[in-house]
């Protein structure tokens, strides 16, 4: 089979099941949502970020955070569907382990980003004010998608050298919740202490939300070209990583 | 394809280190039949399955499915064969045409086939007025009917079948023989099927292996097995198995669970000379039965112990636990 039409299969099985899974779908809305309305509500009235009221300076961090939890449990929700499910039968078919793991990351990356871009849409009426040209804000687009793409394969990664959820406990405390929370999303970058600050700069959401930040709010402290080609490399070596280890599945 | 041969292994050897799951096989499977791998979980059935299907390399030995090397030409064996597996591996969450089209795309076959042939495979296996139903509305036995019918979907030459009535009740699991006896007949096809269910080999399969400990120890017709066996078998729990055993001349006898078994022609005959034979010889019988010889007879001779025991629990034990898992999601 050609490579490229199972990578489009694959993807669009994915998609097909998202659009059935109503829960998954408005579920992790959730958290989000009540991150916006408590902080974003509560300290908008004490707290202005660089001239922008706090809610409006949040919204690029919460889809950012969408984008991580969502493509990383894609990729994970892989070690069930490996035990019981759909896998053995995708497994056995005559389309080879790159494409799979590849259908596999495009399709985590394109729920994910559909998952963000419902968190832009919603906080709109709660009072998200992009300060940017409409054609600047079309553009964050992409870039969730190349954010929600490494950490989909950072997802499918795990999911290949884990053969049970037991680690689901150790990937959330220690690498998701780290990633998301010194990304910048509830902080401008500046006010940090310069250590933190380079710390920072070793998480790829830092990347994202900034980039997203600057095409929304135009409050971004790295040039966005800089920001993406930061996230290509990211993506380009995490995929690399999640092929392989993929291809190693028995 | 070399002389109609479907299946074709020679020496074929899983290892997991010190394991050896699957020990040096021989196994030669015409097209067109129902062939039965049979024993106990864990004997190397489905080890067997994994390697024919490419699932899973062999550590030494040769295997060719359809005329093609299973390690040097695993694309083509897997456009040629058909797999269902042991644990469910449909997508729930879509309709029995959407899982049945996915497959289609998987096999690259062109739309206006797919349609046509899933209308097909669904007609086959009685699942045409459930198209569009969502498959976790399935039962059990719907479920299981609509994995062999995406099996099918690809017209493959052989299809393979990984313990396919695993947790069904009986009734469902005449029907899905039914089905497969059908589908050998009308579509011409090679089924491998393993089974650790006496009864399933013995009404499916034209041939059956006997597996125990990764090893085939013995391969013929469900009727050649049972023939070898003895027509009958009386089953005797006595005072003392080990001195009854010894008096066992002509028959073909052994012990195994507690209980002697005489595996003979004539059991009604034979009976009576087993009493009188124990009395003489202070021997105090508590128990006799008779009954024909099944292939779990076969087994037992071959391997001295049973088929199934505590190992079926914990097979239902995991189902069990499968379907809470599911449920729970």
């Amino acid at each position: 089979m050609s490579a490229l039409r199972g990578i489009i299969t694959v993807w669009q099985r994915e998609l097909l099941i998202y659009s059935r899974s109503k829960s998954r779908i408005f579920g992790s809305l959730g958290i989000p949502l009540f991150f916006l309305i408590a902080f974003g509500f509560g300290l908008s009235a004490v707290i202005k970020v660089q001239g922008t009221n706090y809610f409006s300076f949040i919204v690029p961090g919460m889809i950012g955070m969408v984008l991580l939890f969502q493509s990383i449990f894609s990729g994970l929700n892989m070690i069930s569907e490996r035990q019981f499910g759909f896998m053995k039968e995708i497994m056995v078919a005559p389309v080879s382990r790159i494409s799979i793991a590849l259908g596999k990351t495009l399709g985590a990356a394109t729920t994910s980003t559909l998952q963000g871009l419902l968190v832009l849409l919603i906080s709109i009426p709660l009072g998200f004010m992009p300060t940017q040209p409409w054609w600047m804000i079309l553009l964050a687009i992409p870039v969730m998608l190349l954010i929600a793409m490494g950490f989909a394969a950072i997802g499918i990664a795990f999911g290949s050298v884990l053969s049970d959820p037991q680690g689901f406990q150790f990937i959330m405390n220690f690498l998701v919740f780290p990633i998301f929370l010194f990304s910048g999303a509830f902080f401008a970058l500046e006010s940090l202490p310069q250590w933190l600050r380079a710390v920072t700069f070793f998480d790829p959401l830092t990347y994202g939300v900034d980039a997203m930040r600057g095409l929304m709010l135009g409050l971004n402290h790295l040039a966005i070209p800089v920001a993406v080609v930061v996230l290509i490399i990211f993506d380009a070596v995490v995929i690399i990583i999640a092929a392989r280890l993929f291809n190693k599945i028995q | 394809m070399k002389n109609g041969s479907a299946i074709r292994a020679s020496k074929l050897t899983k290892k997991y280190g010190n394991l050896v799951a699957v020990n040096a096989i021989d196994l030669e499977v015409a097209q067109g039949e129902i062939f039965g791998l049979l024993g106990p979980n864990g004997a190397g059935k489905t080890t067997t399955l994994s390697m024919l299907s490419t699932m899973l390399p062999p550590t030494s030995g040769k295997a060719e499915v359809n005329g093609f090397d299973v390690a040097e030409e695993s694309g083509k064996v897997r456009e040629s064969i058909g797999m269902v597996f042991q644990d469910p591996s449909l997508d729930l969450d879509l309709t029995a045409i959407e899982n049945l089209d996915f497959h289609g795309k998987l096999y690259e076959m062109p739309a206006e086939e797919r349609r046509k042939r899933a209308k097909e495979v669904l007609e086959l296996v009685g699942l045409s007025d459930k198209a569009k139903v969502l498959v976790k509305t399935f039962s059990g036995g719907m479920k299981r009917r609509l994995e062999i019918a995406r099996g099918l979907m690809h017209t493959p030459k052989v299809l393979f079948l990984d313990e396919p009535t695993l947790g069904l009740d009986p009734q469902t699991r005449r029907g899905i023989w039914d089905y497969v006896k059908k589908l050998s007949e009308t579509e011409g096809l090679t089924v491998i099927i393993t089974t650790h269910y006496m009864e399933e080999a013995d009404s499916l399969c034209g041939r059956v292996a006997i597996i125990d400990a990764g090893k085939i120890v013995a391969l013929d017709s469900p009727e050649k097995l049972k023939k070898k066996a003895g027509s009958e078998t009386i089953q005797v729990t006595s005072s003392d198995n080990g001195k009854l055993l010894k008096l066992c001349k002509k028959a073909k006898c052994y012990q195994a669970n507690g209980s002697v078994f005489f595996q003979v022609k004539d059991g009604s005959r034979e009976m009576p000379r087993i009493v009188l034979g124990a009395q003489k010889n202070g021997i105090e019988i508590k128990s006799i039965e008779l009954h024909g010889s099944t292939l779990e007879d076969v087994f037992i001779r071959l391997t001295g112990h049973r088929m199934r025991e505590e190992e079926l629990d914990s097979k239902d034990q995991a189902n069990h636990r499968m379907r809470q898992w599911r449920k729970s999601r």
